[in-house]
């Protein structure tokens, strides 16, 4: 057996080589940076890498019209137009969700913990976030996983689908749990990430061994070729291939596997749960279709019961489930599941316009999301409005399990700075305990953190705290802050499918596509599901302009505790990012016109 | 004995980690049945390539291996932070989000 050597194109692999090759700069940056200047090597690193890499994707466009694509590595990667169209709409996406992850805003503290080692609630802990100490390692592995989600839709061959979705996976189940605040969801959740993640992807794994001994090979195109030819072995085949497609419909957050998608969208760092939704979304969702379209198209009879229930499912599930939730991030998890509902009646359609509305509607998804998610950054709760009653946030239990250090640990700190280290110690499990202890901003007040006792006077200015996702902390918000408001009102209007927006364009190609695929079952579920899911979001506007503050709605579990929101004012990326995503949503929502021509000008799988 | 057999066994192996992470409740343990249901696979992965006469399935489970090394090294640093908070690794008491 002899050994040829690969053909390496350098240039087709330019955006993936310069993401991938940054990130191994960031380990070494890390590494002999001192830690002064840490942050602003980092962060220019990583802000250049992936301009470059849509420069590099801008550059290969015109070849790859014309010629349709080439196959790299010996078929591994193809780089072909949807290639294209995604690796521009990945690199584009992590770059503003960058701006939004680098963004410090006016409390001088990023969105994650001090050190990630650390217990939370501990000295250590403390003494780490005096010391402001900063966990910059957050960039590189941002890169590692833009390198992997790059990567993902261009495979070839199912071993590099393997590991480009492991490169992709791992850095996001650290990330998830490096948050700076509530930082047992954030542990949480990540660990929930993390083991249904691997279960997916271990299915995926052995759907890709029956595949590979169903066929003989991992490419795609031979897989596509055994499946027309070789017969006799149908339950390999089917087998192997819904495995696979679980695999990736985990990834994609669709129904009978989208347990971890709330959970795990709130728990995360707001801008990374940004940064994740909307890339994460994009690379699988073009895995997917490469997979759907070029390797068991012949399977069509066979798969699309399995996919319609799936679409129809995640839907409804997403949809329903959405209008009960009360917390912001939740909320926006649930549309992220019945958004993956509707671009997957795009996927099922089978016809060459599902392709071009698919990529088109990630596109408007994602502008959309990395705003909303950096808007949710930025909306932030005072601690001490009043001091007392530790009206916590379904994470009352938290203090608890944390153990009674956590509060006595806050009421020790309460002496001198007690305003800033009181409550950010405190905050760590949740808000309601911030609230309670965090009371002072320089004066020595006993920290009374779930006595009952009489109301101190409520301070004009606390120390702010985590982000206020509660829905009722929003209310009166168009009142207070009429820009960011009318911004996120804007991203839920593109949720929506309103016209005039990026996301009714989205929502058109991708029903018109279902309809002409023969799929009009899924495009009038895909509608009545739009027309239920505009409740809540004009629920969500109604409530920050029509609502006085503190007038939203309550549960009864946990009462008028919650401290007031207050927007912190951004250092100026993060403002530049949304800035971006509403000048893109409302864009290709006016004009869809020329980028839908361009897309559809190369939406041409290789086969 | 026919190589069908190591396929069986792989069927086994691969089921039994599933079982595993769907109804055990120590982190440490689910995560063994994912690495149980990774090994089954590179065993399935070995004996296709084997019946194929084709090396693609053993480099496939070399490249299993590594990733599997790396899933390890995540795994671990989460479970034991979590663990040094909390001191327990069962899943179930591990229900601050409400799902």
């Amino acid at each position: 057996m002899s050994f040829t050597v690969p053909d390496i194109a350098w240039a087709q692999l330019a955006p993936v080589l310069i993401v991938l090759g940054a990130a191994v700069v960031g380990v070494l940056v890390e590494a002999l940076v001192p830690r002064r200047v840490r942050r602003v090597v980092q962060l220019t690193l990583t802000l250049v890498a992936l301009a470059a890499a849509v420069v590099a994707v801008a550059a290969l466009w015109n070849g790859v019209a014309d010629t349709g694509g080439t196959e790299v590595l010996g078929g591994s990667l193809l780089v072909d137009g949807p290639t294209l169209v995604l690796w521009a709409i990945t690199a584009v996406l992590a770059l503003l969700a960058v701006l939004v992850i680098a963004d410090r805003t006016a409390t001088g503290e990023d969105a994650f913990a001090p050190q990630g080692a650390a217990v939370p609630g501990s000295g250590y802990e403390e003494a780490a976030r005096a010391a402001g100490l900063e966990q910059t390692e957050v960039y590189p592995l941002v890169l590692f996983a833009t390198g992997g989600m790059l990567i993902f839709p261009a495979t070839g061959d199912l071993l590099t689908l393997f590991v480009a979705l492991e490169v992709l996976s791992l850095p996001l189940y650290l990330l998830t749990g490096l948050s700076r605040r509530r930082r047992l969801l954030s542990q949480e959740a990540s660990m929930k990430y993390f083991l249904l993640g691997s279960f997916a992807s271990a299915l995926l794994l052995f759907g890709i061994a029956l595949l590979y001994g169903f066929s003989g090979s991992l490419r795609y195109a031979e897989i596509a070729e055994a499946v027309r030819t070789v017969t006799g072995m149908d339950g390999l085949l089917l087998a192997g291939s819904l495995l696979v497609l679980a695999g990736l419909l985990f990834k994609v957050g669709a129904v009978p596997f989208h347990s971890w998608t709330p959970d795990v969208y709130q728990g995360a760092p707001t801008p990374i749960t940004g940064f994740m939704a909307a890339c994460t979304k994009v690379a699988a969702f073009g895995a997917l279709v490469r997979v759907f379209y070029t390797v068991v198209p012949d399977l069509r009879w066979d798969l699309e019961p399995v996919m319609w229930t799936v679409a129809i499912a995640t839907m409804a599930v997403g949809t329903v489930v959405a209008l009960v939730q009360t917390d912001v991030k939740r909320v926006l998890a649930y549309s992220s599941i019945a958004h993956a509902g509707f671009v997957l009646t795009g996927v099922v359609a089978l016809v060459q316009s599902g392709i071009t509305a698919v990529l088109f509607y990630l596109l408007a998804y994602g502008a959309a999301t990395v705003g909303a998610f950096g808007i949710v950054s930025l909306v932030r709760e005072r601690g001490a409005v009043r001091s007392g009653a530790a009206g916590a946030v379904g994470a009352a239990g938290a203090a608890g399990a944390a153990g009674a250090r956590v509060p006595a640990l806050a009421a020790a700190g309460s002496s001198a700075r007690a305003g800033a280290s009181a409550g950010s110690t405190a905050d760590v499990v949740g808000t309601g305990a911030g609230a309670g202890a965090g009371a002072g901003d320089g004066v020595d007040r006993p920290a009374v953190a779930g006595a009952d006792g009489e109301e101190p006077p409520v301070e004009a200015e606390g120390p702010i705290l985590g982000e206020a996702t509660h829905l009722s902390q929003w209310a009166g918000l168009g009142r207070t802050n009429p820009v960011l408001a009318t911004t996120f009102a804007l991203f839920l209007l593109s949720f929506a499918g309103i016209p005039l927006t990026a996301g009714f364009t989205g929502k058109f190609a991708v029903f018109s596509a279902a309809v002409e695929g023969g799929a009009w079952p899924l495009a009038v579920v895909g509608v009545l599901a739009s027309a239920a899911a505009a409740f809540f979001y004009v629920r969500i506007i109604v409530l920050m302009f029509f609502t006085s503050p503190h007038g939203g709605p309550r549960d009864d579990a946990d009462d008028e505790a919650r401290p007031g929101a207050v927007v912190v004012a951004s250092q100026g990326f993060a403002v530049v990012a949304i800035g971006a995503c509403a000048v893109l949503t409302v864009l290709l929502g006016v004009l869809p016109g020329p980028v839908l021509d361009a897309v559809a000008g190369v939406a041409q799988l290789l086969p | 004995m026919t190589l069908t057999n190591y396929l069986v066994l792989s069927g086994i192996l691969f089921s039994i980690g599933a079982a595993t992470v769907l109804l055990r409740r120590n982190a440490i343990i689910v995560f063994m049945g994912v690495e149980l249901m990774l090994n089954a696979t590179n065993l399935a992965l070995v004996t296709f390539s084997r019946l194929h006469g084709d090396l693609t399935g053993q480099v496939m489970a070399f490249f299993v291996m590594v990733v599997a090394a790396a899933e390890v090294v995540v795994g671990l640093a989460i479970i034991v932070s979590i663990f040094r908070t909390r001191k327990s690794a069962s899943v179930d008491d591990i229900n601050l989000l409400k799902s």
